[in-house]
């Protein structure tokens, strides 16, 4: 009688908890659903808002002048907006070489061993509140010098960059197939040339993608300038004198008590988001390049 | 057979080795700075905060007082701030994040799929400084006028939600917080989502389940302690948050139950004050602070990446 089995079971499917199960079902996919709309939210929210407010903000003069003494309208973030372009420059100079050799080292030399805490240590630097790298370039570059300066805001910036470059080029270097190695060195050339000349040029898209990738992120950084570039309403005549960045000029105009300030902050942020925006199209063009070919 | 052996072709000089080895040992430094430079921020720290760690030893963490005036220093209300406002922001963000990452996962149209997953990446690309314009500006006023109001209507009769509501808050640091660590929470439980297997989904399917069945049976508890690796990541961020949270947090060093009452922590007392710092003693104090952030941050994220690396999806959380 495997009806009657069934039947008086306690799991024996019921018209009424079969409707609950399909009804608790349906809710929470609805549920799901709003979630992933929550979760976008922010973004339309906050880029709707930069171009509302930044757009009406925008003129000539924002990219030509430089910052007006409080209470005076007008004035511009020429000096940001070029500071912001020479810590990117110093950064990378700081931190593509160190992580290329490093990705290099990763993916052409090292023992699994070793790469093991090499990548594990890369990817807890990774996690470092960036407010940390202002402190401890402070302590390097700015106290020995007495001054704060373009250069400190840059190695701070350029340190961040070196984790992310490094896994990102250890990542594209061991796609290179190894028959391009072994051809290379059958050929009598020496390793160092057949990394440089073969695996790094096979790979090089991949690898100026992870630099742009890195740079995008440094990019909006304010936290590590703080102490370092500490920001500058003027022009700085060299790179040894505390330069102006946009985050920083952003953050100083937002939290002050002057309303043409706030909507030159509103400006700078937009200018800030296009340039990062930007570089992450310029990156996925790149990648899709990449991956056509 | 002698003449076979003549026509050896005679290989030309290899020339020197220096230059491969000097190539090799250059790379091995290269790598070797990650470990150089995690060395180094301890030591800078701490040699930042020497004059607080001897005049202070471990009672400056379990000190509330924070008086420049008067050179007295403790960290509690920051500890206390930071913890608070990180927990709000993980409350918030995993049920979120993960339910993104199962939308993503199991239920969306592929179409679709792609697009979110941009759009989620955008986000993480705003700037904190943007955040927080954006926090001061249009979140607060909304925080204040309605969302406060109606959370202190509601539950006020909690100690959470009681006292005078200013906007600047635990709470509105809490939420924007939350929002930047969104990110990357959803894309590495989407990570550890993916890495579920087909056959767990099928064999649920197979039994009859329904298809939040399947989730909550096959999925969810398969992933778990991945899951809870990412939200232990997301924690890791949150913590270091600095700027975004210093314009909404109020940045007032109490220890208040009512989430409405301004609070202040590690990284934002550490952005404000540091160049202001007067003596010497005020500076160390805040490097000692800097030196607790650290010390946290990184005991949280080799636990992240532990708990990740043990789910043997090595890689899940490389760019982020």
């Amino acid at each position: 009688m495997p009806d009657a089995v069934a039947l008086s079971s306690p799991f024996a499917p019921s018209p009424a908890r079969e409707r609950w199960r399909r009804a608790k079902s349906a809710g929470m996919t609805v549920v799901l659903c709003l979630c992933a709309v929550a979760v976008m939210a922010p973004l339309f929210l906050v880029v709707y808002f930069l171009v509302r407010q930044g757009a009406s903000s925008l003129d000539w003069n924002f990219f030509t002048q430089l910052p007006k003494p409080a209470g005076e309208s007008g004035g511009g973030m020429a000096n940001a907006i070029v500071g912001t372009i020479t810590l990117l420059a110093m950064a990378a100079t700081v931190g593509v070489p160190i992580g290329v050799l490093g990705g290099i080292y990763l993916a052409e030399y090292g023992s699994e061993g070793a790469n093991v805490w090499i990548r594990f240590a890369a990817d807890v630097l990774n996690g470092v509140p960036s407010i940390i790298w202002g402190m401890v370039v402070y302590l390097l570059l700015v106290v020995p010098f007495k001054t704060f300066s373009a250069y400190a805001g840059g190695v701070a910036l350029g340190l961040m960059m070196i984790p992310l470059v490094m896994r990102t080029t250890e990542e594209v270097l061991v796609l290179v197939p190894q028959s391009y190695r072994e051809a290379a060195l059958a050929l009598g050339i020496a390793r160092w040339k057949v990394i440089v000349i073969i695996v790094l040029r096979t790979a090089l898209k991949g690898v100026v993608t992870g630099v742009l990738v890195a740079l995008a992120r440094v990019a909006g950084e304010t936290a590590p300038l703080l102490f370092t570039a500490l920001g500058n309403n003027f022009w700085n005549r060299s790179l040894s004198e505390p330069i102006s960045a946009l985050p920083l000029q952003i953050f100083a105009y937002a939290i002050s008590p002057y309303d043409d300030w706030h909507r030159q902050a509103w400006a700078g942020a937009l200018v800030l988001m296009a340039m990062i925006l930007g570089l992450n199209i310029l990156v996925r063009l790149l990648s899709n390049w990449r991956n056509n070919q | 057979m002698p003449s076979a052996q003549a026509s050896v072709p005679v290989l030309p000089p290899l020339g020197s080795r220096a230059p491969d080895s000097t190539f090799k040992w250059a790379a091995f430094a290269a790598a070797l700075v990650i470990l150089a430079l995690i060395a180094l921020v301890g030591l800078e720290l701490y040699y930042g905060a020497r004059l607080a760690i001897a005049k202070y030893g471990i009672g400056f963490l379990v000190s509330s007082a924070w008086d420049p005036v008067s050179d007295q220093y403790g960290a509690l209300p920051f500890i206390f701030g930071t913890l608070v406002s990180s927990l709000l922001a993980l409350l918030i963000a995993v049920p979120l994040g993960v339910a993104t990452a199962l939308f993503l996962t199991e239920l969306a149209p592929f179409r679709i799929r792609q697009p979110i997953i941009v759009i989620v990446e955008m986000l993480a690309a705003v700037p904190s400084v943007v955040f927080g314009l954006w926090g001061i500006f249009v979140l607060i006023p909304w925080l204040r006028d309605h969302l406060f109001v109606w959370l202190k209507h509601t539950l006020g009769f909690l100690p959470l939600f009681q006292g005078p509501i200013y906007g600047v808050s635990m709470l509105a640091g809490g939420i924007i917080v939350a929002i930047m660590i969104l990110p990357i929470v959803t894309s590495i439980s989407r990570e550890i989502l993916r890495s579920v297997p087909g056959l767990q989904r099928e064999a649920a399917y197979a039994l009859g389940a329904t298809r939040w069945e399947v989730i909550r049976i096959a999925v969810l508890s398969y992933a778990r302690r991945g899951l809870f690796g990412a939200a232990v990541l997301g924690l890791g961020r949150a913590l270091g948050e600095t700027m975004a949270v210093t314009m909404v947090i109020g940045n007032r060093p109490e220890i208040s139950a009512s989430l409405f009452a301004p609070g202040y922590t590690l990284a934002s007392v550490i952005a404000n004050e540091f160049t202001e710092a007067t003596s010497d003693l005020y500076l160390n104090a805040l490097f000692e602070l800097g030196l607790v952030l650290f010390a946290v941050t990184i005991l949280i994220n080799v636990a992240a990446q532990l708990m990740l690396r043990s789910m043997g999806s090595g890689g899940v959380a490389k760019v982020h």
